[in-house]
């Protein structure tokens, strides 16, 4: 375990605060009228998502974090967790549903994810931003019809169900930003 | 450099400053020019001066000197000029930068307020942007940008009140650090290893009370406490006060004024002590100012600000960063 200082302060830098935790998302030199220098700072929670604002008065120190990213590939579902193998180590390992949640919907087998670690446990999955995926089922499309705003059901075949402009067909190939959720574009037609 | 992005930043600037000039000769201010290496700068526990050789400093701000000309009878004079703060970067902070500092003898901290008012009604009116500047995402609240009027007058608050409203704490002034200590925990501040009076009361104010100040208009915040005196005079009528504002606006800090303490026995012992700080914490310790001290016997009541600015033409153009306000940034020299 290492300790850092209000200059080690940086996009990314993992840190313990209050048991869990935190990478920091952005940061600000602020110095108050006549004060010492503190550094401004956007933590996100690694669990939880939730992210705190901390004034970290230049000379604090921080406690790093032991949590570390590994690529990963998707290869299977079992019945309540998934399982995917190190691309550089071919280990397997076993991630409960609920830890990676409603992503899953959005995850086709294969895949190449990031994994975080926190004191060695798997805690979430990062996919790629952008996915590629198969129209399974949707209403018939209509030709020519590119009126925006104007959105239709369609299911993928990872389960999730995308909002897509209506001249989407069954078969169609779409790109999905995994982030939102949301329809980009039509990459392949039926 | 980026040019064109940052020739509008430097337009403005140019355009701000004729502005402000023009403003104080209409006031009747003479514009002084003061050294820039002296003997001994700032004392101030916070600031770091930066080394200029042959036993010199550059200044962190003209304050001393400027004084001294009050104190051989110039009532009202103005510079505008370069100041250095070692180690101070970031979107607010260069280490080098622009300062506007003036001094009105006979005056009150009021008058010095009005001149704030006015002055950030100058260079919004500059650049065209009145009664409203921009106030950009990164200074807005919540991340959001936001619009901020700047006509007269200002919100006043004291520090009292501002504690009192924002983080629930009543502080008279005289609070011991560890009676201050037990405040700040009661109204949920996280203190880390703060152990001085100062350190204590602005993690507070940075947690609680800063990011609603200068939200609605620019704010002014009155009546320091006495452990923050710096070179500010205590009030006649509340001696755990000084008379001191800052001025808040749009996220940023913008100037620091003071009823100027004149008794050279008072300022002495401050010095003294803020130098023994120093030295406690392994800082460089300069020499005592006894210029500054003898000529504090002949200076008249007098009240006098400095304001930053860069960061004035960053209020009135809604810049994101100092670096969209000056040719240079230090890391670009």
């Amino acid at each position: 375990m290492s300790t850092y200082d209000t200059s080690d302060i940086r996009k990314g830098l993992k840190v313990m605060m209050d048991g869990a935790p935190y990478t920091v998302v952005e940061f600000q030199f602020i110095k108050p009228g006549k004060g010492a220098a503190f550094t401004r700072t956007k933590f996100k929670n690694l669990l939880s998502g939730a992210v705190i604002e901390r004034n970290i008065r230049s000379g604090e120190k921080l406690e790093s974090a032991n949590v570390e990213t590994k690529t990963m590939q998707y290869l299977y579902k079992e019945a309540d967790s998934f399982v995917f193998m190190d691309t550089s180590t071919y280990d397997q390992v076993q991630i409960p549903s609920e830890t990676i949640g409603e992503d899953a919907l959005l995850m086709p087998e294969q895949i190449v994810v990031e994994v975080l670690f926190f004191n060695e446990r798997a805690v979430g999955v990062t996919l790629p931003n952008f996915i590629e995926q198969k129209i399974l089922e949707t209403e018939p499309g209509f030709r020519g019809d590119t009126a925006t705003g104007v959105t239709k059901p369609a299911k993928i075949s990872t389960g999730a169900t995308i909002a897509v402009p209506l001249f989407i067909n069954a078969g169609d190939t779409i790109k999905i930003d995994t982030r939102s959720g949301e329809y980009l574009e039509r990459v392949g037609r039926a | 450099m980026k040019l064109p992005s940052r020739k509008a930043g430097l337009e403005a600037r140019a355009e701000i400053r004729r502005a402000v000039r023009a403003w104080f000769e209409g006031q009747g201010f003479l514009e002084v020019d003061t050294p820039a290496r002296v003997p001994s700068p700032g004392q101030e526990v916070h600031l770091q001066a930066i080394p200029a050789g042959e036993a010199r400093y550059l200044i962190t701000s003209p304050e001393y000197h400027m004084k001294r000309l009050v104190a051989a009878g110039l009532p009202r004079i103005v510079q505008i000029c370069r100041c250095w703060r070692g180690g101070e970067r970031g979107s607010h902070h260069e280490p080098e930068f622009t300062m506007i500092e003036w001094y009105r003898a006979g005056a009150s901290l009021d008058e010095i307020a009005c001149d704030c008012e006015a002055l950030i009604a100058v260079a919004a009116r500059a650049v065209g942007h009145w009664p409203a500047v921009d106030v950009p995402a990164s200074r807005g609240r919540d991340g959001k940008p936001e619009k901020l009027a700047v006509r007269a007058p200002f919100e006043r608050l004291t520090v009292r009140e501002a504690l009192s409203r924002f983080a629930g704490i009543a502080l008279r002034g005289d609070e011991s650090v560890d009676e201050l200590r037990s405040l700040a925990v009661r109204a949920g501040c996280n203190l880390g290893t703060a152990t001085t009076w100062d350190d204590i009361f602005f993690q507070v104010f940075l947690d609680r009370v800063e990011p609603h100040l200068g939200r609605e208009r620019p704010t002014l915040v009155f009546d320091w406490p006495l452990p923050l005196a710096a070179l500010a005079r205590r009030k006649p009528d509340d001696p755990l006060t000084v008379e001191r504002f800052e001025l808040y606006a749009g996220g940023l800090e913008l100037a620091n004024a003071f009823g100027e303490l004149c008794d050279p026995v008072e300022q002495r012992a401050r010095f003294v002590a803020e130098a023994e700080q120093r030295r406690q914490q392994g800082r460089a310790v300069y020499p005592i100012d006894e210029k500054l001290l003898a000529a504090l016997a002949n200076m008249p009541p007098t009240c006098g600000v400095a304001m930053g600015f860069d960061r004035l033409v960053m209020l009135v153009t809604g810049a994101d960063s100092i670096r969209d306000v000056v040719a240079f940034a230090d890391d670009e020299v």
